[in-house]
């Protein structure tokens, strides 16, 4: 029998060494930068790589999580076990604070998410403590948009990004300087996919949270997809939860991140599921959904 | 696995998009979901063909306007190898996000219309490919099936640019030429029906069968010290170790090392991978190098064999130079001049010439160089830098230099 790696190969470790290059460029050219961490697959790899990349010392910047209030609590759990474990210092700021100082209006409507609000917050932690670079775990092979972006990206002081001024960005060059007000995004695994990812993970027996893999929960099933029911999911009476074998393959809000039918207990598994999936990673992501252009349109506003 | 980038020229509409998304779409690498998306997109164009171009521009305003503004990154895999491709603007005005994408590739494939022929850039194109020395360029020409698939033009075409190609090429550089059709899939993945009288490879064969010689392992061994690690914690009391990526050649325990610009000597006691020791490592790894005495290394400082050729100390010299911002290059203006992760002021004291990239002649006498534009300056800097000639020793030979105002990176340089 074909194994996973007769389909796809070792991980292309020269994947590892740029990334790692990147993140000791972060620590020297920033004074104040910050690891934004989700809790998901992507982030917990920046985490990994910046243990290895200034090994035997410690991560020397914060992992910063903005808590939408809508996270599975099984990122919160692995979020916690992880900053213990690694010895990183943890920040968390609160969607739900900016919404109590009426700096974010709750969406309304069946399809409301805190995805939009998360900005708001992020922006005002950004100033809070004055980070200069926030690195985050961004693909380029996940959104159009994103395959557009360089690995320093240059915000000014709203955060926005704009596609029009972007640095030129030569052979493993970083250009960092930035006047004050400004901050950098850094995404160093931009040139991985999806699968190098999952690859990664299971060469390097990385764990993950336990909603990656298969489990009973209960759901809706809304536009042909299946939702998560909780507390915090708009339903309509006739959307009537039911429970189902499901797994996430991206994780994001409990209220814009759908889950995929799925019997896939252990990586091997998952990445067979990847390889043969239909749709694409972020075909599970509502918040895309909205519109052919609503990745830029948030960039612009200085998301992620 | 091993990575192969690839960088994709032409003129504006060309059909570069349309190439690499007839690549995607017979290496079945794109999902069914991004297709129905592509399909609606295509419909509301009025096209009554999926338009692949849709794939990869992924901004607003290309969309828009239908060209490609940016440097899009496409990721796809074959059983052989990873590939990552650099899809880059046609349009003269967005030269320099050409020049980002292709700076870090071992391929170029620059386009032709096979009805319009060779263009300026084209010439804009294959200089380019020659100044950043990249080691392979495959000549596309496209859209064959709307010059009923001619063996004539093509070869006409191929005529044409063999002055050019003779001029531009140097050492060691494979240049071949590709008669396809993007839209129909003529010679992408599988030989062209259309065209019996091609008897060369398809596109995808000739990069899955590209080997490139690894000479970055094999020129001499240049360490740039990005980041010195100092724990201080009990475990680690005294550790003191030398991070960065090997930028060529080869390290070993037990080698003796000299640090640039410094002179000092040590020998090498550790090279570390996380909890891993190793006892070598090599041009494109990252690792931490411990030294068997304590001596002053901070970040910049670069670490080479004290038995190999080292590179000179730089403080005047001489560079080609391609202009990347609207303001123009003059002489006399200060800028700083970032070496790998090295930083240092620079005066620019001439530009010596310019190139005309249509005919490959030079002008003396110029006062200035424009976006875009590619010439030869003289330059005199704060620091000397630890450089190598570029054509010696790409990953040591290049610098950018950074408006220290705006601080926007506004040309590159290769050390001559």
């Amino acid at each position: 029998m074909q194994t996973i790696q007769d389909k796809i190969g070792h991980f292309p470790r020269q994947l590892e060494d740029e990334s790692i290059y990147i993140l000791r460029e972060v620590a020297a050219q920033f004074e104040r930068p910050a690891l934004l961490f989700s809790g998901g697959k992507d982030s917990i790899t920046l985490v990994r790589l910046a243990q290895k990349a200034f090994f035997p010392g410690k991560i020397p910047f914060p992992l910063v999580h903005i808590d939408t209030g809508h996270n599975f609590p099984e990122t919160i759990e692995f979020r916690d076990w992880l900053a213990k474990e690694t010895g990183a210092e943890l920040i968390v700021r609160y969607v739900q604070d900016s919404i109590n100082q009426g700096k974010a209006t709750e969406e309304s409507g069946k399809y409301a998410s805190r995805n939009v609000l998360q900005t708001v917050t992020l922006l005002d932690t950004i100033e809070e403590f004055k980070f200069d670079a926030c690195i985050g775990g961004a693909r380029r092979d996940e959104e159009k948009a994103r395959a557009k972006e360089r690995i320093f990206s240059v915000r000014d002081d709203f955060g926005q990004w704009d596609a029009k001024r972007q640095r030129p960005e030569l052979f493993d060059m970083l250009n960092g300087r930035i006047a004050v007000g400004e901050n950098v995004r850094v995404f160093p695994i931009s040139n991985w996919t999806e699968l190098d990812v999952w690859n990664y993970i299971k060469e390097e027996k990385m764990e993950i949270p336990s909603i990656y893999y298969s489990h009973q929960r209960q759901v809706i099933e809304r536009d042909g997809m299946l939702w998560a029911d909780s507390e915090y999911l708009n339903k309509e009476a006739d959307e009537i939860p039911f429970e189902a074998t499901v797994r996430f393959r991206t994780v994001g809000d409990m209220t814009c991140t759908a889950a995929v039918a799925s019997d896939a207990i252990d990586i091997d598994v998952i990445i067979e599921e990847i390889l043969s999936a239909e749709i694409s990673e972020r075909g599970a992501r509502i918040d895309d959904k909205r519109s052919e252009a609503a990745m830029e349109k948030r960039k612009q506003q200085g998301y992620f | 696995m091993d990575i192969l980038r690839i960088a994709t020229a032409g003129s504006v509409d060309d059909g570069k998009s349309t190439l690499i998304g007839r690549l995607l779409y017979e290496t079945n690498s794109i999902t069914k979901d991004k297709i129905e998306a592509l399909e609606t997109a295509s419909k509301r164009k009025g096209l009554d063909f999926l338009d692949l171009s849709l794939l990869t521009d992924g901004l607003i305003a290309e969309r828009e306007q239908g060209i490609t503004i940016d440097v899009a990154h496409i990721y796809f895999s074959t059983p052989t190898r990873k590939y990552i491709i650099a899809d880059t603007p046609g349009h003269v005005e967005y030269t320099r996000n050409m020049v980002t994408g292709a700076s870090n590739v071992k391929v170029s494939l620059i386009l032709v219309d096979a009805r319009q022929g060779v263009v300026e850039q084209t010439a804009r194109h294959l200089s380019i490919a020659a100044m950043l020395r990249i080691p392979k360029v495959i000549i596309c020409v496209n859209k064959m099936d709307l010059v009923q698939y001619q063996e004539s033009t093509f070869n006409a075409i191929k005529d044409s640019l063999a002055e050019l190609v003779a001029q531009t090429t140097f050492e060691g550089q494979e240049i071949s030429f590709l008669p396809i059709s993007s839209l129909y899939g003529e010679n992408i993945t599988q030989k062209a029906s259309e065209m019996p009288w091609f008897s060369g490879n398809t596109l995808l064969g000739e990069l899955e069968a590209f080997e490139y010689a690894s000479t970055l392992a094999h020129a001499p061994a240049r360490f740039p010290v990005q980041f010195v690690v100092r724990p201080m914690t009990e475990a680690y009391h005294d550790y003191r170790g030398y991070a960065g990526k090997i930028s060529s050649g080869t390290f070993q325990v037990g080698d003796a090392i000299r640090v640039l610009p410094t002179g000092q000597e040590s020998t090498i006691a550790t090279i570390e991978k996380f909890e891993s020791k190793l006892s070598q490592a090599i041009a494109g790894d990252s690792v931490t190098i411990t030294l068997t005495t304590d001596i002053d290394i901070s970040r910049g400082n670069t670490l080479v064999l004290a038995s190999e050729d080292q590179p000179p100390q730089l403080k005047d010299f001489s560079a080609q130079i391609c202009w990347l911002d609207h303001t123009a290059l003059s002489p006399g203006k200060t800028y700083l001049l970032q070496h790998g992760i090295n930083i240092t002021k620079a005066k620019i004291s001439q530009i010596t010439e310019r190139l005309d990239v249509s005919t490959q002649s030079a002008t003396e006498g110029v006062s200035n160089l424009q976006l875009n534009e590619i010439g030869t300056i003289a330059l005199r800097t704060a620091q000397p830098i630890s450089a190598d000639k570029y054509a010696a020793n790409p990953s040591n030979g290049a610098f950018i230099l950074i408006d220290e105002f705006t601080n926007s990176t506004v040309g590159v340089g290769f050390v001559k």
